[in-house]
């Protein structure tokens, strides 16, 4: 670069007038087959993006990303699942050891050493040797997180129940007519406070959508009750309303 | 004509040395899948970054039609992934792009590991990178509740009480966070503005020096 007296300006900006031409380095002289950045290798880079992108937007349409139904806060019978890669954390406090009394050794002691060794890495290994067989401590370490990691998420998928999971968190949309007298008697009765106002259940009360059940099992049910949740005589009023509240009930579709 | 343009504009601000800055360094055979082929393993850091792209985009489009409130953060993505254009591939990009870049920020993780890339002299850059996985869990750990369905509500109520349960700064991170006593209204805004400000603010940061630090040091040699 020119510097010192005679530099000429661009005006009265500080940007040199001498202009250098755009040429890429010659990597030709490198060791070993060298090649420019831009553009040879990015081009290839890309070949390889767009591959993965390819598979990325085959799983994007295969597998619609998933949508529960609306959050409801009182809804206290949910159960919990974080995403995938949180599942070893909130496995690791399902443990005896790491749970109650002891939780700060699941929540800050050991993912506190782990992700402070991880961190500090560096710092730790400070030999010069790279090859992974010849740092036998740093390798069997972070082994040693790679199992744990593994084999805590695959219990926490293991020991999950799946079904239940889909069916809690489905979508529910029921069209009914409010103006029904058999909906009037629902809400008039206990009915509403354990199956909702929209009969699609709660915490201690299944969905009465869809159940495939005749009118008379159902006054058998509002009168005797089902075990454990429903008890007997819930229902309390004439036979006639019963008979519309049934009906009504045993009409209702998803 | 775009020589033209460039020459224009090269004369006025001297963009030639910033650009061979950007596009000019050489890529060493022993990183090149073309040459050996087991050197796809330098590939996921490329892909991390690739995918983050397309997290920033895609996440540009939802907040086109998101809502965050509580009253309608849940039906406007229904809306979204039901009803718009192309929504159900939006949200499903960015989706999976949650998870894939986990996947591919691990893969990455330890490829540098095992290689015993950070070492002398780049162990500043490896401090970064476990601060871009932290802040990458946490864009994680915020998006998850912006649909506001049940697993997002329940998932955060869990993952809150475990914060809670480290002294001092638990309730502290719980106030910051919740917004207040209760998961509702202020933590949906509080998460929504984390996830969509703070940490990509701190993201495009970290990432920004992670890219400064391998250029001026090279990419680590052939073990």
């Amino acid at each position: 670069m020119h510097r010192g007296k005679g530099m000429k300006f661009v005006g009265d900006s500080r940007v040199p007038a001498e202009r250098k031409p755009n040429i890429p380095k010659d990597y030709s002289e490198y060791p070993g087959k060298t090649e420019a950045f831009w553009p040879n290798f990015l081009l290839k880079e890309w070949m390889v993006g767009a591959v993965f992108l390819i598979g990325y937007l085959i799983l994007t349409v295969a597998h619609e990303s998933p949508l529960e139904r609306k959050a409801d806060p009182t809804d206290a019978g949910y159960i919990p699942l974080p995403d995938w890669y949180f599942l070893f954390l909130y496995q690791l406090l399902k443990y005896k050891y790491a749970a109650g009394d002891y939780v700060l050794i699941g929540t800050v002691i050991i993912p506190g050493l782990a992700f402070g060794a991880l961190m500090l890495a560096p710092f730790l290994d400070t030999g010069s040797e790279r090859r992974p067989s010849r740092r036998p401590i740093a390798t069997g370490l972070m082994l040693l997180g790679l199992i744990s990691v593994t084999y805590l998420t695959w219990e926490s998928v293991v020991t999950h129940d799946w079904e239940k999971a889909k069916e809690q968190g489905k979508i529910v949309n029921v069209s009914f007519d409010e103006n029904d007298p058999g909906y009037k008697i629902y809400q008039k009765q206990s009915c509403v406070g354990c199956h909702g106002d929209s009969l699609s259940g709660g915490a201690s009360g299944p969905s009465l959508v869809g159940t495939g059940l005749k009118p008379e099992e159902i006054m058998k049910i509002a009168k005797e009750g089902k075990p454990p949740g429903m008890p007997p005589n819930a229902f309390k009023g004439t036979d006639e309303e019963l008979e519309k509240l049934a009906t009504f009930i045993s009409k209702l579709e998803k | 004509m775009l020589q033209k343009i460039y020459d224009w504009v090269d004369e006025r601000l001297d963009i030639t040395p910033l650009w061979r800055d950007v596009a000019d360094h050489e890529v060493p055979e022993h990183v090149n899948p073309a040459h050996h082929f087991s050197a796809f393993v330098y590939c996921f850091g490329g892909l991390t970054f690739f995918i983050t792209v397309i997290q920033i985009l895609s996440g540009m489009f939802l907040t086109m039609y998101y809502v965050p409130d509580i009253i309608n953060a849940w039906e406007s993505v229904y809306y979204l992934q039901n009803e718009v254009a192309f929504g159900v591939i939006v949200r499903g990009m960015h989706h999976w792009g949650a998870s894939l870049v986990i996947v591919m920020m691990f893969l990455h993780t330890l490829r540098v590991f095992f290689q015993g890339a950070y070492k002398k002299p780049r162990e500043l850059n490896w401090v970064v990178g476990v601060l871009i996985f932290f802040v990458m869990l946490g864009l994680g750990f915020t998006g998850y509740l912006l649909p506001w369905d049940m697993k997002a509500l329940f998932a955060t109520k869990v993952g809150i009480e475990i914060a809670m349960t480290i002294p001092v700064v638990g309730p502290l991170a719980k106030t910051f966070l919740a917004g207040g006593e209760i998961i509702g209204a202020q933590t949906l805004t509080r998460f929504f503005a984390i996830h969509v400000f703070f940490l990509p603010a701190a993201l495009l940061g970290l990432m920004g020096a992670h890219f400064l630090m391998i250029r001026k040091q090279g990419i680590s040699g052939p073990l």
